[in-house]
C-alpha cells in the first residue's frame, strides 16, 4: 500500500504507537512534534495524509487545518475533547475526518483508509457508488437496490447524493442542509431528519438499526461504504 | 461669486459658538439678603485662584464695604451711562464685556430690567448673549423672580414682582441654593445688613414674615430638587441597564385618588413588563388634592405603595391640573407611554372638564396613551369636601357685614342716591366669599339682596319687588359670591400646596441623595431610619432577616425599646407583607407600626415607626410622603441586594470557570496516556495476537475515560454551566449512535432496538442525549447478567414520548428508585463492577437541563427499566 502519513502529536508515546500501527498497515510514516514542524513536514513531497492532534504546544491545531488542506493533503483531526463544536469546526475548516482520543487502532486505520481512498479516487460526481446491494448512480440520478430502482423524493435523493460524494466521511448537518435546501435553511435540522428517515426506510436492511447511514450526534451523517 | 448653498462665515461662527456655549450657574436664594452675591463672588474668587479669566460685569454691592472688599480682586467692566429723562442710569455694558471676552463673567441679579435704550430689555437676555459668545456666567436670582412661581409667591406674600426670568433659562443651568434659615435672615434684616429696594419697603414687614420666608425657602429647595430629580433619573437608567430594559422605553402611570387604582397599577406593571421598560407611578398634586378626604388619600397612598412594591419609581408632581402635571412629567422624563385609568364619569363632568384622554393626547406627540377602564364604585359622599372654617361662623360674619353695609348705606343714601347703593352691597358679598367661601357668601348675597330690597327699593320696607331690574341685582350678587369664593379658594389652596409639596419634594430629594451615596447595608439602614425619623418626627427602627429570625439593623433614636409584642408584630409584617402594630389591623397593642419594604425581590426589611405621644405615627396627610419614602427605602435596599448578588454570582462563576478549565486541562492530560494505553494494547495484540490481557487493558482504558467524562460533566451540571442546544432529534439516530459507540461494552448482550419509525422527532441536545444513552446502556450492561438481553424501546403515548432502557438484571431496591438519580448512589450490595455512581446523576442533570423527565422502576418480568420522558412541549409536531 502506498501513501505517506504525517503524525503530528506532542506526545512521543502516541507518535511511536500510532507509527507502529500505521507501518504495520503498510504506510510510510513521518512525525512532527509542533505546529511549526508539522507545516514543514506536511509541505514535503510525498505526504498524503496528516494525523493532526489539536492540542499542540505552540499553536491551536484547528488553525493548521486550512493551511494543510491548502497543500492538498488529507487531514484527520485527533481530539481529546468530546465537544461537538470542535469536531464541526474542524470539518468546516476542511478536515476530512476526526477521531476522538482514546481511539481504537482499528478504527483509526479504517478512517485513514477511507480518507486516502477518497483522496486518490475523488468522486467526480459521475461515478456510481456501490455499497452492498445498493447502487447510487450519480450520473443517471438513479438509486438501485438489488436490481430494483428505489423511488426517492427529490430531497432524499439530494441528501443521498451529497453523502455519496463523500463516502465514509462525516458530512455536517450544516453542509447537507446548505447543499440540499440552501443557505437560508442551515439550521433546519428537522428537514434533514425527515429526509434521513425516508432514506433509512427505503435503503436500510433494518431501518431500526441503521448500518448504512451512521449518525454522528450533533455533527452530521456518514455514509458507511 | 458666492455659492448660495454655502453657509456664510457669520452663520458658521454662530454655529460654532452655539456648540461652545458658555455655562450658566445660578445662585438661587429664597429672598434678598441670604447672601447670593457673596457666594457668587466667593466662587468667582475660587475660579480666579484656579487661573481662570474671571471678570466682574455687574456686582451690586449696595455700598456695603464687606461686599466691595470681595469685588476688589476682580477686573470690573465699567458700566455704561444711559440718560433717562432727568436721570442717569448706570447699566451693564454688554459690548464692553463681549470685547473683553473673559472665560467667566460675574453678572449679579439675573432678573434685572435694563433701562430703556439698552440693547435688551432684560438682563437675562444679556446673559444669554454672553453665553452665546462662549462666556461662562455666574449669576444670582431670587425665587420669586422665576416665571412659573411668580403667581404662587404673589399668592402668599401679597408682593408681586414684575421682573421675571423664564423657566427655560434655569433648565440648562447649574443651580446652587444659597440657604439661610428664616430666623437668621430676619436677624440680618434687623441689623440692616439686607439691602431692600426702595419700592418694596412698604411691603417689607409682610414679605419678611417668618412663614413667608419658610415657604420661599422651600420653593427654592424644590427648584433645586428638580435638578436632583434628574440625576436620580439617571441613576434609575443605570439600574435599568442591569435589568435589560429596552432602550428608550419608559412608562408612566398616573395615580389618582379614584377607587380601582390597584387594578390600574397592575395593568401598568404588566404593560411595562411587556415592553421591558422601566416605569414610574406619578401622582399629581393639584389644588384639588389638598381638598381630598382621608379615604381618597389612603387610596392614593396604597396605589403608590403597590407601585413601589412592583418595582415602579415614584414621583409627585405639583401642578395646576392633572393634565398639566402629567404632561410636564412625561416631557421631562422623556416617557414613551402613559397609562391612565378611565372611570365612567358623568357627561356633565366631561363637558365641563373635557376628556382627560383627549387633552393628554393633544399635548403629547410620539407618546402612546393607554387607557385602562376602571369600574367606578360609587364613592361615599362628602369625602371630597373642602375643609373650611366653620360655616356658621362665616354665615354670621357675612350677615354682620351685610348689616354694617346696610347701616352705612342708610347713612350715605341721602348723599349718593339709590343707584350706587347696590354696588355697596358687593362689598360684604366679596369679603365673605374671600374669607369664608361659597356657602357663607351665598347666604350673604341673599341677605344683601333682601336688605337692599327692603331698605332701598320702592316700595320701601317691604320685600316686594316691583322692578325686574332688581331681580338682576339679586342675580349679580349671587354670581359675584360664587365667582369670588371660587377664585379665592383656588388661590389659597395653590399657595398651601406649593409650600407643602415644596418641603416634601426637598425632603424626598435629600433622602434620595443620601440613599444613593451609601453603598452598604448598615449605611442604608442608618440613612432610612434617621431621615424618616426626622421628616415624620417619629422614632424608627429597621429590621432585616438574619438567618431564621429578624433583627434590628438600624434605629433612630438608637437602641429602641422593643417588647415581645413589637417583635411579633415586626415578624408578622415580614412574613405577611402587610402593615402591623399600632392603628393597623394586627397586633395593635404594639406602640410601633410596622411597614414591610416590598420589592420585586420580596420583602427585604420591615420599618417600624412610633410617634412620641403614642398617636398614629403616619397621619393621613403624611401618608403619601411616607409611602414615597418607604418606596425609596425599598428600592435602595433592592439595589444593594442586587449588587451583592451580582458580586456573589461573579465570584461563584469565576470559581466554577476555574474548576471547569482545570478539569478540561486535566482531561487532556489524562486522555493522552489513555490513548497511549489503548494503542499499546492494540500494538501488543497485533504483535502477539489478541489475548484476554489486551482486551482488558482496552476496556479498562475506555472505562476510565467514561468515568472521567462523567466527572467533567457533573462539574458542569453542578456549576449550572450547561449550555443546552436544542435540536430536532430522531430517536432512531440517537439510539443507533449510542449503540455504535458502546459496542465494545455491549459485547455479549443481545441488543434489541425497538424504536418505531413513525415516532415523532423530539427536542434534545445531541451531545447530552448521547451521554444519557451511553450511561443508561452502560449501566444496563454493567448490572445485568452476562449474556442477558438489553432492550431499547421508544413509545409514543398520548401526552409524551418515552424512551426506555430495559435490562434483565436483579432490578432496583424497592423504594429507592428515585434515590438512584442522586449523586454517588449505587445499587446496594452490588459493587463488583465498581463505578462512581455518577452515571445516573448525570442522566438526571442532563434531562433536567433539556426539560425532560427521568424515571426508574422494576419490570414485572424482572430487571430494571429506566425511562427518559419527553413531555408534549418537547415533541416536534412536524416529524409525525
Amino acid at each position: 500500500m502506498t501513501g505517506q502519513i504525517l503524525i503530528v502529536d506532542d506526545e512521543p508515546a502516541i507518535r511511536r504507537l500510532v507509527r507502529g500501527a500505521a507501518e504495520r498497515a503498510g504506510y510510510a510514516v513521518s512525525e512532527a512534534e509542533t505546529a511549526a514542524d508539522a507545516l514543514r513536514a506536511a509541505h514535503r513531497e510525498g505526504c498524503e495524509l496528516v494525523l493532526l492532534d489539536l492540542g499542540l504546544p505552540d499553536r491551536d491545531g484547528l488553525e493548521l487545518v486550512p493551511l494543510i488542506k491548502a497543500m492538498d493533503r488529507a487531514v484527520i483531526v485527533l481530539t481529546a475533547r468530546d465537544a461537538t463544536g470542535e469536531k464541526v469546526a474542524a470539518l468546516d475548516l476542511g478536515a476530512d475526518d476526526y477521531v476522538v482520543k482514546p481511539f481504537d487502532t482499528e478504527e483509526l486505520l479504517a478512517r485513514i483508509r477511507a480518507a486516502l481512498r477518497h483522496r486518490n479516487a475523488p468522486s467526480s460526481g459521475t461515478a456510481a457508488l456501490v455499497i452492498g446491494d445498493i447502487t447510487v448512480d450519480l450520473a443517471a440520478r438513479r438509486v438501485m437496490r438489488g436490481g430494483d430502482e428505489v423511488r426517492l423524493t427529490r430531497k432524499e435523493y439530494a441528501v443521498l447524493a451529497e453523502l455519496a460524494r463523500h463516502p465514509d466521511r462525516v458530512v455536517t448537518h450544516a453542509a447537507l442542509l446548505r447543499a440540499v435546501w440552501g443557505d437560508a435553511h442551515v439550521d433546519d435540522v428537522e428537514y434533514l431528519r425527515v429526509a434521513m428517515r425516508g432514506l433509512r426506510l427505503k435503503l436500510e436492511a433494518d431501518p431500526a438499526t441503521p448500518s448504512l447511514f451512521r449518525n454522528e450526534p450533533g455533527v452530521g451523517y456518514r455514509l458507511v461504504a | 461669486m458666492t455659492d448660495p448653498t454655502r453657509p456664510s462665515p457669520n452663520a458658521l461662527l454662530k454655529a460654532a459658538r452655539r456648540e461652545a456655549r458658555g455655562r450658566l450657574k445660578i445662585f438661587l436664594g429664597a429672598a434678598p439678603g441670604v447672601g447670593k452675591t457673596f457666594e457668587m463672588l466667593r466662587e468667582g474668587a475660587e475660579l480666579l485662584r484656579q487661573g481662570r479669566d474671571v471678570v466682574a460685569g455687574i456686582v451690586e454691592t449696595h455700598g456695603r464695604a464687606e461686599t466691595e472688599a470681595l469685588v476688589a480682586p476682580f477686573e470690573v467692566v465699567p458700566r455704561r451711562a444711559i440718560e433717562h429723562g432727568a436721570h442717569r442710569l448706570d447699566e451693564f455694558d454688554i459690548d464692553a464685556m463681549l470685547v473683553r471676552a473673559p472665560a467667566v463673567a460675574l453678572i449679579d441679579e439675573l432678573a434685572h430690567t435694563n433701562a430703556p435704550g439698552s440693547r435688551h430689555p432684560k438682563r437675562w437676555q444679556d446673559v444669554e448673549e454672553l453665553r452665546d459668545a462662549g462666556i461662562d456666567v455666574l449669576t444670582t436670582l431670587n425665587i420669586q423672580h422665576i416665571e412659573s412661581l411668580n403667581d404662587v409667591v404673589a399668592g402668599f406674600t401679597r408682593v408681586r414682582v414684575r421682573e421675571t426670568v423664564p423657566d427655560a433659562i434655569l433648565d440648562d443651568a447649574e443651580i446652587e441654593v444659597v440657604d439661610l434659615p428664616p430666623d437668621e435672615l430676619i436677624e440680618r434684616l434687623k441689623a440692616g445688613k439686607v439691602y431692600v429696594p426702595h419700592e418694596a419697603t412698604r411691603a417689607l414687614g409682610h414679605f419678611f414674615s417668618k412663614s413667608n420666608l419658610s415657604a420661599l425657602r422651600e420653593l427654592a429647595l424644590r427648584r433645586a430638587a428638580q435638578a436632583v430629580d434628574r440625576s436620580l433619573l439617571d441613576h434609575v437608567d443605570l439600574v435599568g441597564d442591569a435589568g435589560n430594559w429596552a432602550v428608550g422605553e419608559r412608562v408612566v402611570v398616573a395615580v389618582g385618588d379614584q377607587p380601582g387604582g390597584d387594578a390600574l397599577i397592575r395593568a401598568a406593571k404588566r404593560f411595562a413588563d411587556a415592553m421591558h421598560a422601566p416605569w414610574t407611578a406619578v401622582s399629581v398634586e393639584t389644588p384639588r388634592t389638598a381638598t381630598l378626604g382621608d379615604a381618597a388619600r389612603n387610596r392614593m397612598a396604597s396605589a403608590l405603595k403597590l407601585a413601589a412594591s412592583l418595582g415602579a419609581g415614584l414621583a409627585t408632581v405639583p401642578a395646576r391640573s392633572v393634565i398639566d402635571g402629567l404632561r410636564a412629567h412625561v416631557l421631562e422624563t422623556r416617557a414613551t407611554a402613559v397609562v391612565i385609568g378611565k372611570s365612567r364619569r358623568s357627561w356633565w363632568f366631561e363637558l365641563r372638564h373635557g376628556s382627560v384622554v383627549d387633552q393628554l393626547v393633544r399635548g403629547l406627540d410620539n407618546v402612546a396613551v393607554h387607557v385602562v377602564p376602571i369600574s367606578l364604585s360609587p364613592a361615599p359622599g362628602g369625602e371630597g369636601a373642602v375643609r373650611r372654617p366653620s360655616a356658621t361662623r362665616g354665615i354670621a360674619a357675612g350677615l354682620a357685614m351685610v348689616a354694617v353695609t346696610t347701616a352705612g348705606a342708610v347713612a350715605l343714601h341721602p348723599l349718593i342716591g339709590s343707584n350706587a347703593i347696590d354696588l355697596l352691597y358687593l362689598l360684604p358679598v366679596i369679603a365673605t366669599a374671600t374669607l369664608f367661601g361659597l356657602r357663607s357668601s351665598l347666604v350673604a348675597s341673599v341677605a344683601a339682596a333682601l336688605a337692599y330690597n327692603f331698605f332701598f327699593l320702592p316700595p320701601i320696607y317691604t320685600f316686594t319687588i316691583s322692578d325686574p331690574q332688581n331681580v338682576v341685582t339679586l342675580l349679580v350678587l349671587v354670581i359675584v359670591a360664587v365667582v369670588a369664593s371660587q377664585l379665592t379658594g383656588r388661590l389659597k389652596r395653590e399657595a398651601t400646596i406649593g409650600a407643602r409639596t415644596a418641603s416634601e419634594n426637598a425632603a424626598l430629594a435629600a433622602f434620595g441623595q443620601r440613599l444613593a451615596s451609601v453603598s452598604d447595608e448598615s449605611g442604608t439602614a442608618a440613612a432610612v431610619c434617621e431621615e424618616i425619623a426626622q421628616l415624620l418626627k417619629v422614632s424608627t427602627v429597621l429590621f432585616a432577616r438574619e438567618g431564621g429570625s429578624i433583627a434590628p439593623i438600624g434605629a433612630s433614636p438608637p437602641a429602641p425599646l422593643l417588647g415581645a409584642i413589637d417583635m411579633a408584630a415586626a415578624e408578622w409584617s415580614f412574613d405577611r407583607g402587610e402593615v402591623s402594630g399600632r392603628d393597623s389591623g394586627t397586633l395593635t397593642s404594639s406602640d410601633w407600626q410596622f411597614h414591610p419594604l416590598e420589592t420585586a425581590l420580596g420583602i427585604l426589611g420591615v420599618l417600624g415607626v412610633a410617634a412620641p405621644g403614642g398617636e398614629d405615627p403616619v397621619p393621613a396627610d403624611k401618608r403619601i410622603l411616607f409611602t414615597t419614602l418607604l418606596g425609596q427605602a425599598a428600592l435602595a435596599n433592592e439595589r444593594l441586594r442586587l449588587e451583592a448578588n451580582a458580586r456573589e454570582v461573579g465570584a461563584l462563576k469565576q470559581r466554577d470557570d476555574l474548576r471547569a478549565t482545570l478539569l478540561s486541562s486535566i482531561g487532556h492530560d489524562l486522555k493522552t496516556p489513555l490513548t497511549a494505553v489503548v494503542a499499546a494494547a492494540d500494538a501488543l495484540a497485533a504483535e502477539h495476537g489478541e489475548s484476554g490481557t489486551t482486551a482488558m487493558l482496552k476496556s479498562e482504558a475506555r472505562r476510565l475515560r467514561r468515568v472521567f467524562d462523567d466527572l467533567v460533566e457533573m462539574t458542569r451540571i453542578e456549576a449550572g454551566a450547561l449550555v443546552v442546544k436544542r435540536e430536532a432529534t430522531d430517536l432512531t439516530d440517537a439510539v443507533a449512535a449510542a449503540a455504535q459507540d458502546l459496542r465494545a461494552e455491549l459485547v455479549g448482550h443481545p441488543l434489541v432496538l425497538d424504536v418505531p419509525p413513525s415516532l415523532p422527532l423530539v427536542e434534545a441536545d445531541p451531545r447530552m442525549l448521547h451521554h444519557i444513552l451511553i450511561n443508561l446502556l452502560g449501566n444496563a450492561a454493567k448490572f445485568a447478567g452476562p449474556g442477558s438481553e438489553i432492550v431499547i424501546q421508544a413509545r409514543r403515548l398520548p401526552d409524551r414520548v418515552v424512551l426506555s432502557v430495559l435490562d434483565q438484571g436483579p432490578g432496583l431496591p424497592v423504594g429507592r428508585e428515585t434515590l438512584l438519580f442522586d449523586r454517588f448512589t449505587r445499587v446496594d450490595g452490588d459493587d463488583r463492577n465498581g463505578g462512581t455512581g455518577l452515571g445516573l446523576a448525570i442522566v438526571k442533570g442532563f434531562a433536567d437541563a433539556m426539560g425532560l423527565d427521568v424515571a426508574a422502576s422494576n419490570r414485572e418480568q424482572g430487571g430494571a427499566a429506566f425511562d427518559v420522558i419527553w413531555p408534549e412541549a418537547r415533541i416536534r409536531r412536524g416529524g409525525e
